[in-house]
């Protein structure tokens, strides 16, 4: 498998430096996307599209930081294994539970930007947390767990972007 | 197949002379073409000094064709065959227009996309688009006093796969080599950006004839990149006019109208909207063909109040952007606006109120898309030097995925993902033995396949007959730097693969797009033949031109053998390319091609190694 961390020339680690990641990427499109090769032959057409798809996908990978995570789990041999592992702590079920009530009784804007500050809040700890377990604590199983939880933050946040869209 | 418009067999561009290369705003309600002249972006005029062409077309019976002013002046004599707004109808089915009641046409429901019958026959969009762009390249062709070696065309951001495809094809039938399909907000922040020097988050709010768009863009250092968009490739001017339009009906208590009738008081609704930016009211008068006189007063708050709805409708798309760039209407640093129904002044105000900015309105509204459009073709075309170029990151407008179980779709790439970009999924069998699987590709945000639009269907076959739940069929999808989508499918557990790659189709197969093509040159086989002998002529000059310009930065890629073996493909392309059978030429330009793969793949590594040693360098 790729890996994407050396793609763009940094430190296989959760807490990224978002500039150099961004830097980076930018100087390897402006030498491969395909506006560069548009009247160039059919053979240079293909690589270039091939190797933009590629550099898309893996700053779409290192941006998120689900994704991100998960990446540097696989390079460390450890499965995230979100359809199959749905065990959580019961308590974090019942606080996530809590939460979707409540997502269902916002019908207003201030209520679900209110939600919405105190998620982020939780997801940044989590983040915190997970950058700790993997690049400090180098527990990639103990991180595992924690990036699942985190994938349930993630839903939860699409799920109030719908709500403001049925409110509206 | 690329076309080019050449004006005489075997002429080819000098190596060092710069391309010519245009931008087309393809619009709903008006076109336009520009280019870059000495550095600088300028819309083309007509003979009379016009820069618009009215994006309206008049079939006639002897079967002549009226483009634009000629075409507009008789719209209201002449409405069933003369076609206004047919962008509306581009990669759309009956079933998918809005107002098409109040449409004078006799549409004819085609599977996936509707037609219409003419007093010059049956015609598709894609053909009427492409009268419309055949007179811009011509108009180009003479104020250039040359040949054009390729075009951008724009798009509505929100447009989807269906409708990208169809302005592509009607390019193609036009005789164009389509550089690029460029979306319209992007292109009018290129003009923008490049003119103003912007750095920062800018929105572009772009209302059009008949068509929303809103994207968010971070301009940073030469780098023009989409963050988020959003719109509705249902609602524009053309919208306002019909409320006035039928604001009309109901004050002046009118009876069903004709089709000669309803198009006159289009015509005049307009008018009346117009005239309200600059006054408090529009008086609006017409004889109908039944004798009646009509004669009404419209002021201000009026149209605003019947108007009120749409202008409301179009800051939904505005939110669900910014939710999606995850920002709020303060980091938003300027909102440029563009599209001739910004003029109004309620839009003006609205933007206003929800930004709590004054909206940039420094450039031509009507301009300013086929002006980012010619920047960037001018790019494209390979006429500005390494360094002074710009990069443009685009994305999807929309989800694209597949039907699942149960009539679900299951999304592939989610919408707002920088193209180009490629994502693959496995599925798997649900029958003992299935040895067959249909493959529906949907383009949407629904959950349920009924409510996205449906772009494709295959089927896979030759599946080795497995228990259920065996099998792995991995679906791949491509989007291209058009936002344009391919996809293949392919089974791989037993070693025993089918694959087969599908363009989303809307109902024009390839076939059509070649019967369109050939209807669209009177002469058809001689003049088809010539086509083909002069642009192979050109591809193969361009590709050896290309290649050398290649072996010359980097042949210490190449083992003496492989670099030997190119220059062998070269020399062979070379010797044909004077000759006069286009077939040969082709064949050698497969060739050389396939010869260079390897190379442009190598040379591709390269370049990020050295963009990334650069970088380094940079940062110590």
């Amino acid at each position: 498998m790729h890996n994407h961390f050396d793609l763009f020339g940094l430190p296989p680690a959760f807490s990224i430096e978002g500039e150099a990641l961004e830097r980076s990427y930018r100087d390897i499109q402006s030498k491969v996307h395909p506006d560069r090769f548009a009247h160039a032959g059919d053979a240079e057409r293909r690589a270039s599209l091939q190797w933009t798809t590629r550099v898309n996908e893996a700053y779409r990978t290192l941006k998120d930081p689900v994704q991100r995570a998960k990446h540097l789990l696989e390079l460390h041999g450890v499965d995230v294994a979100f359809e199959t592992n749905t065990a959580m702590p019961p308590d974090f079920l019942v606080q996530q539970m809590e939460l979707r009530e409540s997502l269902e009784e916002a019908k207003t804007p201030n209520a679900l930007d209110e939600m919405r500050k105190t998620l982020r809040q939780e997801k940044a700890a989590l983040e915190k947390q997970i950058g700790n377990a993997i690049d400090s604590k180098k527990d990639y199983a103990g991180a595992a767990g924690l990036v699942r939880k985190l994938q349930f933050l993630d839903r939860l946040d699409e799920e109030i972007d719908s709500a403001y869209e049925g409110i509206e | 197949m690329a076309l080019m418009q050449i004006a005489e067999p075997g002429m080819s561009p000098e190596p060092h002379q710069a391309r010519l290369a245009v931008g087309i705003d393809l619009g709903t309600t008006n076109s336009l073409v520009a280019t870059v002249r000495s550095g600088a972006p300028v819309v083309l005029p007509d003979a009379h000094g016009r820069p618009l062409l009215p994006s309206i077309v008049r079939y006639r019976p002897d079967g002549r064709v009226e483009v634009g002013y000629a075409a507009q002046a008789r719209q209201a004599e002449d409405p069933k065959n003369t076609i206004v707004s047919v962008k509306r109808f581009m990669g759309r089915g009956v079933k998918d227009v809005a107002h098409l009641e109040s449409a004078p046409y006799d549409f004819i429901d085609a599977p996936g996309m509707l037609q219409l019958r003419t007093a010059a026959g049956v015609k598709s969009p894609v053909e009427v688009s492409s009268e419309i762009l055949k007179v811009l390249r011509e108009r180009a062709e003479i104020s250039l006093a040359g040949s054009i070696s390729g075009a951008v065309i724009t798009v509505p951001a929100y447009f989807d796969d269906a409708q990208r495809q169809a302005t592509k094809d009607a390019g193609r039938i036009a005789g164009l080599n389509v550089l690029r399909l460029l979306n319209e907000p992007t292109a009018a922040a290129i003009a923008y950006g490049l003119e103003n020097a912007a750095e920062g988050t800018y929105a572009v709010y772009d209302l059009g004839g008949g068509t929303f768009d809103l994207s968010i863009l971070k301009l940073t250092k030469g780098v023009f990149e989409v963050v988020a968009t959003s719109g509705d490739s249902m609602l524009g001017g053309d919208d306002f006019d019909q409320r006035v339009f039928c604001w009309v009906v109901e004050k002046a208590k009118l009876a069903p109208l004709s089709a000669h009738d309803m198009r006159l008081l289009l015509v005049k609704a307009r008018e009346a909207k117009e005239y309200l930016t600059f006054h408090g009211e529009a008086r609006i008068t017409a004889r109908l063909s039944t004798g009646e006189f009509v004669d009404v007063v419209l002021d201000t708050e009026t149209f605003c109040s019947i108007t009120q709805t749409l202008v409301q409708k179009t800051l939904g798309p505005v939110r669900k952007a910014l939710r999606d760039a995850g920002l709020s209407a303060e980091e938003i640093k300027g909102v440029v606006m563009v599209g001739g129904a910004t003029r109004m002044p309620q839009v003006q105000r609205a933007v206003g109120e929800f930004f709590r900015r004054d909206p940039l309105n420094n450039l031509d509204p009507d301009k300013v898309v086929a002006l980012g459009a010619a920047m960037q073709a001018n790019v494209l075309a390979g006429n500005k030097p390494q360094g002074e170029d710009w990069l443009l990151l685009d994305v999807i407008p929309l989800s694209l995925g597949i039907e699942t179980m149960g009539g679900l779709t299951e999304k592939i790439i989610p919408r707002n993902t920088t193209i180009p970009a490629g994502r693959a999924q496995e599925f798997t069998t649900f029958k003992d033995g299935q040895t067959g699987m249909s493959i529906h590709v949907v383009q949407g945000e629904r959950e349920l396949v009924s409510d996205c639009r449906s772009l494709a269907r295959f089927e896979l076959k030759g599946i080795p007959p497995m228990v259920a739940g065996a099998a792995r069929i991995r679906v791949a999808f491509q989007v291209d730097a058009d936002g344009l989508l391919s996809v293949s499918a392919k089974e791989s557990t037993t070693g025993v693969e089918a694959s087969i790659t599908v363009k989303p189709s809307y109902g024009l197969g390839d076939a059509d797009v070649e019967r369109m093509l050939r209807d669209s040159f009177e002469h058809a086989r001689e003049d088809m033949h010539s086509r083909a002998l002069a642009e192979h002529r050109v591809d193969g000059q361009r590709l050896i031109e290309a290649t050398r310009a290649a072996l010359a930065a980097d042949e210490a890629l190449l083992s003496p053998e492989e670099k030997n073996s190119i220059l062998a493909a070269v020399a062979g392309l070379e010797k044909l390319v004077p000759g006069t059978d286009h077939r040969k030429i082709k064949k050698a330009i497969e060739v050389l091609n396939r010869a260079t793969d390897e190379f442009a793949a190598r040379r591709m590594d390269a370049g990020i190694k050295r963009a990334l040693a650069g970088r380094k360098i940079g940062s110590l």
